[in-house]
């Protein structure tokens, strides 16, 4: 049981507002724009220059000139608009996205989010990802509650290299939702067959239980 | 003084020298300067800082920059996507500064505008902020990061007119504005050059100021994700 990727990105599209401007990170943020509802109107931001990002194009309709922050082919919208890299990060840091919904490898119980770099590895980059959590109203995460191991992610701190201190506001694991609370978390909603005990033996951070828990059935 | 050069190698005579550091435009494949780095190439000239928010992949772009061991340093945000470049990375052979997209880009603009230094948010509590001067703002920690200028920038642009105004196209846009500005000399490659007044002055995205030399370059434009959906059928 519990929530699968498409479903947490369901749960993350619920986050979403009329009227917001919204970043999504690359991998399962990105399936946010497919459960956005009907009902309101929201302008997706690309950092690598555009506000008002379409769907991914009909075959005869791709523009190499015209990609995502993932490099991937899009399309644009009757509203959209074009900027260079430093109007798009001008947004970021400068507090005019009101959500960015990205992916973390470990959360701390104070909100810090490590997503970018493991030792020992390889490393890509940040890319924006440190700009997006420093700079972006509300920060939302989507998460595996555990590794595949079954190790908490959910930490009292860290242990990989930050991408940024005490930021997050919202994650969304597998298992349910919490609130960050400043030096813990909170648990508000509890995935459908996820149970206080499973997440009790799957978390490391501190956190407490909403007295307002939701409790989700299964579809 | 004429801006208009014939080609890539042309634009770049006199300029391109051994332990230089050069800005390029683009976001992955999107928007580079295609013509300029391949006659970068076929000069030969080595031990480069490379300032390019990517590094291209294996065969095409930057990447064919790294394939001939010419570049010495790379300063981005993200990288990896050709082995090359992760065998001299883990080899030693290449020198790596990771810096936040964001804060890659102010950097550019800020070199640009001759602004040596300013404050952000971005990376404060991360490795990224170890050794920067950290600075309280109304309650908030900011840290200090430099301007950056280059040698030389390559850039790439839609349209451009004699005088070096640029127009760009879509998300091929990204880092080639800031990097016009930073460059001692800034060579510019674009698909059409049209006569003078062709331009609107009003839509004008870079002012021909920043804009030193200049050419109609040739471009294979590769597409890096091709993403595509299908139309239903009726």
């Amino acid at each position: 049981m519990a929530w699968t990727r498409d479903e947490m990105a369901a749960r993350a599209a619920q986050e979403l507002e009329d009227g917001f401007y919204v970043n999504l990170g690359i991998g399962i943020p990105t399936l946010v724009a497919n459960y956005i509802g009907d009902d309101i109107d929201v302008t997706l931001q690309s950092e690598n220059g555009m506000l008002g990002m379409g769907p991914f194009p009909y075959e005869d309709e791709v523009d190499p000139d015209l990609i995502n922050a993932g490099k991937q082919t899009i399309t644009e919208l009757r509203r959209t608009s074009y900027f260079s890299s430093a109007d798009s990060f001008a947004m970021i840091r400068g507090g005019h996205i009101d959500i960015s919904i990205l992916g973390a490898m470990e959360l701390s119980e104070t909100g810090d989010i490590a997503n970018w770099m493991i030792p020992g590895k390889l490393v890509k980059g940040m890319g924006g990802a440190m700009d997006l959590v420093a700079g972006v109203k509300r920060v939302v995460v989507i998460m595996d509650h555990a590794n595949k191991a079954g190790e908490p992610k959910l930490l009292k701190e860290c242990s990989l290299p930050l991408t940024g201190k005490a930021c997050v506001n919202r994650i969304i694991t597998t298992l349910g939702v919490f609130d960050v609370k400043g030096d813990h978390l909170e648990l508000v909603e509890l995935a459908p067959g996820a149970t206080l005990d499973e997440i009790k033996d799957k978390t490391e951070a501190k956190y407490t239980v909403s007295d307002n828990l939701v409790e989700h059935e299964a579809a | 003084m004429k801006k208009v050069y014939p080609d890539a190698k042309a634009a770049l005579e006199g300029l391109a020298f051994d332990g230089m550091t050069l800005m390029a435009g683009g976001f992955g494949l999107c928007g580079i300067p295609e013509n300029s780095i391949a006659a970068l190439h076929a000069a030969g000239v080595k031990d480069l800082t490379v300032i390019s928010n990517n590094c291209g992949v294996d065969g095409f772009g930057l990447g064919i920059l790294l394939d001939n061991k010419q570049i010495r340093k790379m300063v981005s945000s993200y990288v990896g996507e050709n082995k090359e470049f992760e065998r001299q990375f883990l080899s030693g052979e290449l020198e790596l500064e990771f810096n936040p997209q964001g804060t890659l880009a102010e950097r550019i603009r800020a070199g640009g505008a001759g602004i040596p230094g300013f404050f952000t948010k971005t990376g404060v509590g991360t490795m990224i902020a170890d050794g920067k001067e950290h600075r309280e703002f109304d309650g908030e920690t900011y840290i200090m990061e430099t301007g950056l200028t280059a040698d030389v920038s390559i850039v790439k642009a839609w349209k451009a007119d004699p005088e070096g105004n640029l127009v760009f196209r879509k998300t091929a846009r990204n880092f080639n504005p800031m990097m016009a500005t930073a460059g001692k000399v800034t060579i510019a490659e674009v698909e059409e050059i049209v006569e003078l007044g062709e331009l609107d002055p009003d839509q004008i995205h870079t002012p021909g100021i920043f804009v030193q030399r200049l050419f109609k370059g040739d471009f294979e434009k590769r597409i890096e994700q091709r993403t595509v959906r299908e139309r239903e059928s009726a």
